[in-house]
């Protein structure tokens, strides 16, 4: 094990690992954040399911433990990318080909993992502004009170995160920005999600184009996924 | 000079057991003494250099590319022979030794070639321990094909690859022992000369291709491993940096050149399209396994093809000219290489030559496609019709291939006797360098099991043997006056190059030299052009010396410089070619004298005056060499005339 | 059919290592199409030769593609805009007739130039020499068809050890990662029986000569598997991160 992390392999095998952690996040995030729009599906009133949600995340011992790890996983990502870019500047050298790169069918998001990932880490700072500071902190002011079923316990009193986030997707310069984020997010993962796989080790040619289709279906799904709970919050909730 | 073959007691095939129970060897505190010199990194200098390295030895290993990997033994296709019998066909190391002195036509040393049948099964086993992933069949177990000029499949391959596949199991050896700090490797370096130091070799004189720089290596012992001078034909399936000039060095300071003239011509290689031609390419003689050669059978059918007119597959069946099965019943297409060589020229010379010059035959899978499926011909020879294709931009698989011979081999070099030492002592030379083992034509898939024979098996014997007596020879200063001197020519040479400051390119030159030797030395000779060439190479070597050349100053990285270098070591093998031609009055292997061949046109031996090989030694600048003979004996086997009818 | 065309080359020159090097165009004519492209450098040097002039320096020698020697990165590619062939299988019929070609060195930190389009790829002989090879020494090895080996196991690591060392995938990668170049060597190895012994210590022992001496890291663009003309496949690197990673966790 020792130096394993000093190695190239193993720094990318930390933003593999803190990568694949980070889609699991979403999932969980996406999860919850589908209750924004189903709430009329289960027979809830507007917003209760959410509420119900965002509580859980809110109160949760183990989800409380895991927090801090989330955080830190965002951190590793973001500090391993940044090491390992500029690693391979270096490695590239300062002398660029005057004819470019013509190399055809290389996806377009394999070499723009970087720029895309600056441009989630934008958007996360606008998320984290408009949502989680609030929430968390109240900075940027605290959520109103609301109840709403919890659990199977009843009705329960916390922060009507809900009429925050309905309230935000009114603004539809924030609407087309979690778009252009979402979608962003949706390239990151299309080749995060098998390359990840890749620096695993777990991959051959057999599994290397499983593997590309299952990351293209859970990139979409979780990038889509954000993006229309946005539009139909603006769409249909207001 | 003494040519002493030091071929040891016994019956042939106890030589070498006798040869290693008796030689003397070198404990391990002294080999670390002891320092040697290996100059090239191919099959048997890398291997050579590996396995002296592994015992112990200071090795020194030069290359002139950027990587030992890059030594032209990795451009063989076939395979490597050897005498394993895995299936099970009647192969024995007997036969192997057999069919390698029948095929090069009884001018081969019996005791070498026996050898070489003996050790060629442990080359096997240490290839596959190297990692060589050698073709396999789905039991798991080694598969074996068949090539020219033999009855039975003895030939091991990866892929088209092999070359490739053994030189890197060579080239990982070498690199450990470089990681190991027993071989020391100087790439892009090249020598250009030998030092003699009462006279035993003790040194190299280098020149660093990337600085210009001329430095000096002792070594109690120096192997030369340079491979072959084919590219004195300028084209050749050689690689573009292929040279002669180690030999050529050699042989100045006293080594003997044996049996110059026999160059191989290989039948199938992908025929010159034009002036700028720069090098040959061969297409590996397995495509012979399911390829038909042929010619049209009418004049007017070969003008309407050369003119457009006409497709090769527009001729029916009995418009073709199955020269080869015609001539050679017995063997077919499967004639050996300069049987099939010939025949082509004769066609071509007779006037029914295809292509654009005239000088191409069709080598035509229809037949095996239809027998076969274009699958099972894809798997076969995929890679080498997708090579030809990229080529040629026509598909074989549609059209008939177009080939022609071409130079491709040496089977002539540096006379080593039985230790494969050279006339000057504490000078060895091996793999295609060396006059080796093939006589007068080497058969397919036997130049890779020479060249690891050699580098594994054969040289770290023999050369302890020389070393065991070196033991208390001290490492010696390179400032002594030998070394200064031979510096002295190295500069001396290059200024004289570089201060001719004439109108021609190397390569202008270069072209001339193939042309002559083409022309005169090439696939058919006679009296009057072999002496016409003697002529013309003179005056062209007049001319070299008078209108080269050379941009470019000589203390930086100089390509020019290194091609002229190498072009005026190929004027003095050229006519070293032509003059053994001249020589050797009879026609044997690659050699043909148009003067003696059957009413049939095969080649006709003299076995009363020519059972000897050749071995040339220098006299001086422009001074006639001196012939002198080893006498071949044969014990073991009855020396008849080939025959593949 | 053979025709000739004309072109425009745009051709990168450096005196040596130190010195500041440039593009410099040169015009060639009558160029066949059937010839190889650098057939058509022979005629360019020509030219400049006759003009007194010093030639362009470029690495190449067998000339059949299996060498690895040549080395130049054409109009974007490095060999050039062809599949599955080296410079010297590169023909001009590949290119149009009063086209523009650029001509450039392999651009990577690890692989320096030497002079004009020549660089110095001896890294990977160093990488070489730090593990890639099977610790046996010459005789007593056992008979070769001792150990069966499956022969799709022996053809995969046939195709990982066609590799033939150009350092394209260096070239094409944007990290100048030499992981393509790694991974067949330890794939071709960890795949056989021969070589499996040994099969953590080369892994870890290469990659640290890798990272030593400045290659990138792999980010799975792939490529290097595009532009190889052996057609080396990545699958092969995701076997070295597993045969790195298990021998790590192994430590």
């Amino acid at each position: 094990m020792a130096n394993l992390f000093s190695s190239s392999i193993g720094k990318k095998l930390i933003m593999s690992l803190s990568g694949l952690f980070l889609i699991l996040f979403l999932l969980i995030h996406l999860t919850i954040n589908s209750f924004l729009l189903l709430d009329g599906v289960f027979g809830f009133e507007e917003g209760q399911m959410f509420n119900a949600g965002a509580h859980f995340m809110g109160t949760f011992p183990l989800i409380k433990i895991v927090e801090p790890i989330l955080g830190l996983g965002f951190l590793i990502h973001i500090v391993y990318s940044l090491i390992l870019s500029f690693q391979n500047m270096k490695a590239r050298g300062s002398a660029k080909y005057a004819s470019g790169s013509k190399t055809q069918d290389v996806e377009w998001t394999s070499k723009n993992m970087l720029p895309l990932g600056i441009a989630l880490l934008a958007f996360l700072a606008v998320h984290l502004v408009n949502f989680w500071l609030k929430i968390k902190f109240g900075i940027g002011g605290h959520p109103a009170e609301a109840e709403f079923p919890y659990l199977g316990t009843g009705m329960v009193h916390g922060e009507d995160a809900y009429a925050l986030v309905n309230a935000a997707f009114g603004n539809i310069l924030l609407v087309l920005c979690y778009v252009v984020g979402s979608i962003a997010l949706a390239f990151h993962l299309s080749h995060g999600f098998w390359s990840s796989f890749q620096t695993i080790g777990w991959n051959n040619q057999i599994w290397m184009q499983r593997l590309k289709v299952i990351g293209n279906i859970i990139a979409w799904v979780i990038g889509l996924g954000f993006a229309v709970i946005a539009v139909g919050q603006y769409l249909f909730f207001q | 000079m003494k040519l002493d073959s030091k071929i040891p007691q016994g019956a042939v095939a106890q030589k070498w057991t006798n040869y290693k129970n008796n030689q003397k060897l070198v404990n391990p505190a002294n080999k670390r003494k002891l320092d040697v010199i290996v100059v090239g990194t191919g099959l048997a200098g890398g291997a050579a250099a590996a396995s002296l390295g592994e015992l112990g030895f200071n090795v020194k290993n030069f290359c002139i590319q950027d990587s030992p990997r890059r030594a032209h033994s990795i451009a063989a296709q076939g395979g490597v022979n050897a005498a394993k019998n895995y299936p099970n066909d009647g192969d024995s190391v007997y036969r192997l030794f057999y069919d390698t002195i029948k095929g090069g036509d009884y001018r081969a040393r019996e005791a070498n070639v026996h050898r070489l049948a003996e050790v060629s099964n442990s080359i096997i086993d240490q290839c596959v321990a190297q990692g060589v992933p050698f073709a396999r069949e789905y039991g798991g177990l080694l598969d074996n094909r068949s090539f020219g000029g033999a009855q039975v499949s003895r030939t091991f391959y990866a892929k088209g690859q092999t070359g490739q596949q053994l030189l890197l199991g060579a080239y990982s050896a070498l690199m450990r022992q470089v990681n190991a700090g027993s071989v020391t490797m100087y790439t892009r370096t090249e020598m250009i000369d030998l030092v003699v130091i009462d006279g035993k070799a003790r040194g190299i004189i280098v020149r660093d291709l990337v600085s210009g720089k001329i430095e000096r290596h002792f070594g109690h012992a120096v192997v030369i491993a340079t491979g072959g001078y084919g590219n004195a034909f300028f084209l050749s399936t050689n690689a573009m940096a292929s040279n002669g000039s180690v030999a050529m060095q050699v042989y100045k300071k006293g080594a003997a050149m044996a049996n110059p003239c026999f160059a191989q011509i290989h039948p199938t290689c992908i025929p010159v399209h034009g002036e700028f031609q720069s090098k040959l390419t061969l297409m590996s003689e397995s495509l012979r396994n399911d390829g038909r050669i042929w010619v049209p059978k009418k004049k007017e059918d070969v003008e309407a093809i050369r003119a457009g007119k006409k497709k090769p597959t527009d001729l029916s069946e009995d418009e073709r000219d199955y020269y080869l099965e015609r001539r050679y019943p017995a063997f077919g297409n499967l004639v050996p290489r300069d049987v099939a060589s010939r025949a082509a020229k004769e066609r071509c010379d007779a006037g029914f030559g295809v292509g654009a010059t005239g000088l191409a035959v069709y080598l035509d899978f229809k037949t095996a496609i239809e027998r076969l499926g274009k699958d099972a011909i894809e798997a076969r020879y995929g890679n080498l019709f997708q090579m030809y294709e990229k080529i040629v931009d026509d598909n074989p698989y549609e059209t008939p291939m177009m080939i022609y011979p071409a130079i491709h081999y040496t089977m002539g070099g540096v006379w080593v006797d039985y230790e494969l030492q050279t006339t000057i002592p504490g000078l060895f030379a091996a793999g295609e360098a060396n006059f080796s083992d093939h006589g007068a034509n080497r058969l397919g898939a036997s130049a890779l099991m020479q060249g690891l024979a050699d580098g594994y098996f054969v040289l770290p014997y023999t050369i302890q043997n020389y070393l065991a007596d070196e033991i208390h020879t001290p490492r010696m200063s390179t400032d002594l006056p030998e070394f200064e001197e031979a510096e002295k020519g190295v500069q001396a040479r290059i200024d004289r190059l570089m201060s001719i400051q004439g109108k021609k390119s190397v390569d202008t030159l270069h072209k001339e030299l193939g042309h002559i030797m083409w022309e005169y030395v090439g696939m058919a000779r006679n009296e009057a052009g072999l002496k016409k060439a003697i002529k013309l190479i003179a005056e062209l070597k007049k001319e070299f010396y008078s209108n080269l050349f050379i941009p470019g100053d000589k203390e930086t990285m100089n390509i020019e410089l290194e091609k002229a270098i190498r072009l005026e070591d190929f004027l003095i093998t050229g006519d070293l070619m032509a003059r053994d031609a001249l020589n050797r009055e009879e026609s044997c292997g690659g050699h043909f004298r148009e003067e003696y061949q059957t009413e049939e046109g095969e080649a006709l031996r003299q076995d009363d005056k020519f059972m000897y090989a050749a071995c040339w030694e220098y006299m001086g600048e422009d001074k006639e060499p001196k012939l002198n003979k080893e006498p071949l004996v044969y014990e073991e086997t009855e020396v008849k005339t080939r025959n593949y009818k | 059919m053979e025709k000739t065309i004309n072109l425009t080359l745009k051709v990168w020159r450096q005196k040596d290592a130190k010195a500041k090097g440039g593009f410099e165009t040169y015009k060639v004519n009558n160029i066949s199409t059937d010839s190889s492209f650098l057939e058509m450098l022979d005629v360019l040097n020509e030219q400049l030769i006759s003009e007194g002039q010093e030639p362009v320096a470029f690495d190449h020698d067998c000339r059949e593609g299996i060498c690895g020697m040549c080395s130049l990165y054409i109009n974007g590619h490095p060999h050039g805009p062809d599949d599955d062939i080296t410079t010297c299988q590169l023909h001009m019929r590949k290119f149009k007739d009063g086209e523009t070609v650029t001509i450039e060195p392999w651009r990577s930190a690890a692989f320096p130039v030497i002079k004009d389009l020549i660089v110095n790829r001896h890294a990977f002989d160093e990488i070489m020499a730090a593990g890639g090879y099977v610790s046996v020494s010459t005789g007593g090895v056992p008979d070769a068809n001792a150990i069966p080996i499956p022969k799709p196991i022996a053809d995969e690591a046939m195709d990982a050890a066609s590799c033939i060392g150009c350092g394209a995938c260096v070239a094409a990668c944007k990290n100048g990662s030499a992981m393509l170049f790694v991974s067949a060597k330890v794939s071709q190895l960890a795949l056989l029986p021969q070589g499996k012994a040994e099969a953590s210590r080369r892994a870890k022992a290469m990659v640290a000569k890798m990272d030593e001496l400045g290659f990138g890291a792999c980010t799975n663009t792939g490529a290097c598997e595009i532009e190889c003309p052996k057609g080396i496949s990545i699958a092969n690197i995701a076997r070295l991160n597993r045969e790195f990673l298990s021998a790590k966790l192994k430590d």
